[in-house]
């Protein structure tokens, strides 16, 4: 049987204020356990939450990013359980009045088409905090320094029909938040997680079947392992004839196996209740043009700037302009080195392959797009070859030398393109080859004659101490072989 | 309106609240009431009436991000029945 997988995602998304959403403490990371927990985040009685405006503006900021309404009146609950690392019993959140309603965001897919993925809403609330289960003599250690860390949860509509897509969105969400600046979208930290629901129904039926969420990935690649892995489970429980339990699963990325949290029976009763401590919040015209105001160019805008302004090809727009950072990275390297074009497959070649095998992020290259940007002027006027540009790369990351035309000196890269120095080395070569030349003359087959052009080549680089510019050496050859 | 045993015991295991069999009967009679009671509230008509999230006729003030509290864990834990390594220690659960 065929079927159709229906996917929608709720996405936790914490946002990158200076201080927790309801008390004045830090929300830096790292800080030791507790030191950044006090006695609203602590739940101590008496304390009194007051909402950071900081939050409602990063909220409001994605809702005009998504094409939203924006909630001019939005109500905090209380969603009820007992949780250790849930001081007050309950999490502070928004349920039938949030901050954004409903808006939507389009993805690229592979083959290049664009989809439309509809959001529910998103709604503000406080994270909880951590709680560590390693041996604290039988005990679970609690730290609280996250607990009250603004997030915003975002919980799109079932719209996508492939972990492809679900990828692609989430792909799409994170550029959109960083770009924003309102989450560092540092996924290893827990910055954006995942929820994901999943079902599937016969292909082309019209009635939704029965979904499981599965919780807490944090990351794409997690993502679309536990997507094909719970698509997998479903698919052989109705091919054999049996019934989707309705369900929250939790996936481990690294075994890959997913495991049952909770039925539906044993589903959480949140008792859901406006919290008395709360006023409703009421956002007016002047905080929303302020917001909109404070909106940067987002991916879709700077794609096509990209395209416009550097002429590049959609593949490529699309890379560079995804990260806000690696854009600005692209940018300044533009800025510096001209040939928009070079800079683009130097950054998505060299620059990230040197990222991934040393486990960094744009943020922390040791090399400045100023610095790649000197690098690529001296490619783009013959000064090195690609091979000599590959070694001044390498001592630039390296740190030995942060000055591209010092390297380049130092280390004799400088390409020989001075014409008639080339032209009597060439003659010199060809004196010493004539076999090899009446040969090449007597070649009738153009693609053989290039091919035995390369033949000349080794030698006129040894000539050169491999200083000579290449494309001019081939240039001098055609000409002399005649043609 | 009425309550069931069922609901009682359901709503204790929520609130983490012990009951017996025999406060459970009397739980389903003043429980039972306090329905009633919101049975007759019910009755009133209410469709011009927008649903309250607040009874002050207020809104909430926001406050500037800007960090204000410093490090007390000291005086916190001081008053915690278990801490280890900065943390606080609870009896160990495993969702």
């Amino acid at each position: 049987m065929q079927w159709d997988i229906v996917i929608g995602l709720e996405i936790h998304v914490q946002l990158a204020t200076q201080t927790k959403i309801f008390s004045g403490s830090s929300t830096a990371y790292g800080a030791e356990p507790n030191t950044q927990a006090n006695a609203v985040d602590l739940a101590m009685p008496g304390t009194l939450p007051v909402p950071n405006e900081q939050a409602f503006r990063y909220a409001v900021m994605f809702g005009l990013a998504t094409n939203a309404e924006i909630g001019r009146r939005s109500v905090f609950e209380r969603k009820n359980y007992f949780y250790p690392d849930l001081p007050k019993g309950y999490q502070t959140t928004q349920l039938a009045q949030p901050i954004v309603g409903p808006g939507y965001v389009d993805i690229d897919l592979a083959d290049g088409s664009t989809k439309r993925v509809r959001i529910h809403h998103a709604h503000l609330e406080e994270d909880a905090g951590k709680s560590l289960h390693e041996d604290y003599h039988g005990m679970s250690g609690i730290d609280l320094n996250r607990a009250g860390t603004p997030l915003i949860e975002v919980v799109t509509e079932p719209d996508m029909n492939s972990a492809d897509e679900a990828v692609a969105f989430a792909k799409k969400l994170h550029s959109l938040v960083t770009s924003l600046g309102i989450c560092d979208g540092d996924m290893s930290q827990g910055s954006m997680r995942f929820d994901v629901n999943i079902s599937l129904k016969p292909k082309g039926s019209d009635t939704l079947g029965t979904r499981t969420e599965t919780k807490n990935l944090n990351s794409f690649r997690f993502m679309e392992q536990a997507i094909a892995h719970e698509v997998e489970r479903q698919m052989d429980i109705l091919e054999d004839g049996g019934r989707i339990v309705q369900e929250t699963r939790l996936y481990n990325g690294d075994r890959d196996e997913s495991r049952s949290m909770r039925t539906k029976e044993e589903a959480n009763d949140y008792r859901y209740f406006p919290c008395p401590d709360l006023l409703p919040v009421e956002i007016d015209d002047a905080f929303i043009e302020d917001a909109r105001a404070r909106l940067p160019e987002l991916p879709d805008a700077r794609k096509a700037r990209f395209k416009e302004q550097y002429g590049l090809n959609d593949y490529d727009a699309g890379v560079l302009s995804g990260d806000a950072k690696l854009s600005a990275f692209f940018e300044e390297t533009v800025e510096h080195g001209k040939d928009a074009k070079l800079a683009a497959n130097w950054i998505q070649g060299e620059f990230s392959a040197r990222l991934n095998a040393d486990e960094k992020s744009v943020a922390e290259a040791p090399i400045s797009g100023a610095q790649l940007g000197a690098l690529v002027t001296r490619i783009a006027d013959n000064t090195v070859s690609s091979a000599g540009a590959k070694k001044v790369f390498e001592a630039l990351w390296s740190g030995d030398n942060d000055d591209v035309d010092a390297i380049i000196d130092a280390k004799g890269l400088k390409q020989v393109s001075d014409t008639g120095a080339l032209e009597a080395m060439v003659d010199e070569v060809l004196a010493g080859m004539p076999d090899q030349v009446a040969q090449y003359q007597n070649e009738e087959d153009p693609k053989k004659r290039k091919k035995m052009l390369g033949g000349f080549m080794g030698p006129l680089m040894k000539a050169s101490k491999g200083q000579g510019n290449p494309k001019l050496f081939n240039e001098i050859l055609v000409r002399k072989l005649g043609g | 309106m009425s309550i069931s045993r069922e609901d009682i015991e359901k709503v204790a295991v929520l609130a983490r609240i012990k009951v017996d069999g025999e406060q459970v009967s009397a739980l389903e009679k003043d429980l039972g009431n306090i329905l009633d009671l919101v049975d007759q509230l019910s009755a009133a008509d209410t469709d011009s009436v927008e649903p309250m999230a607040h009874p002050l006729d207020a809104v909430q003030q926001l406050r500037p991000d800007v960090v204000t509290e410093t490090n007390q864990r000291e005086a916190f834990q001081a008053i915690a029945p278990a801490t280890e390594d900065g943390l606080y220690l609870v009896p160990k659960v495993i969702e």
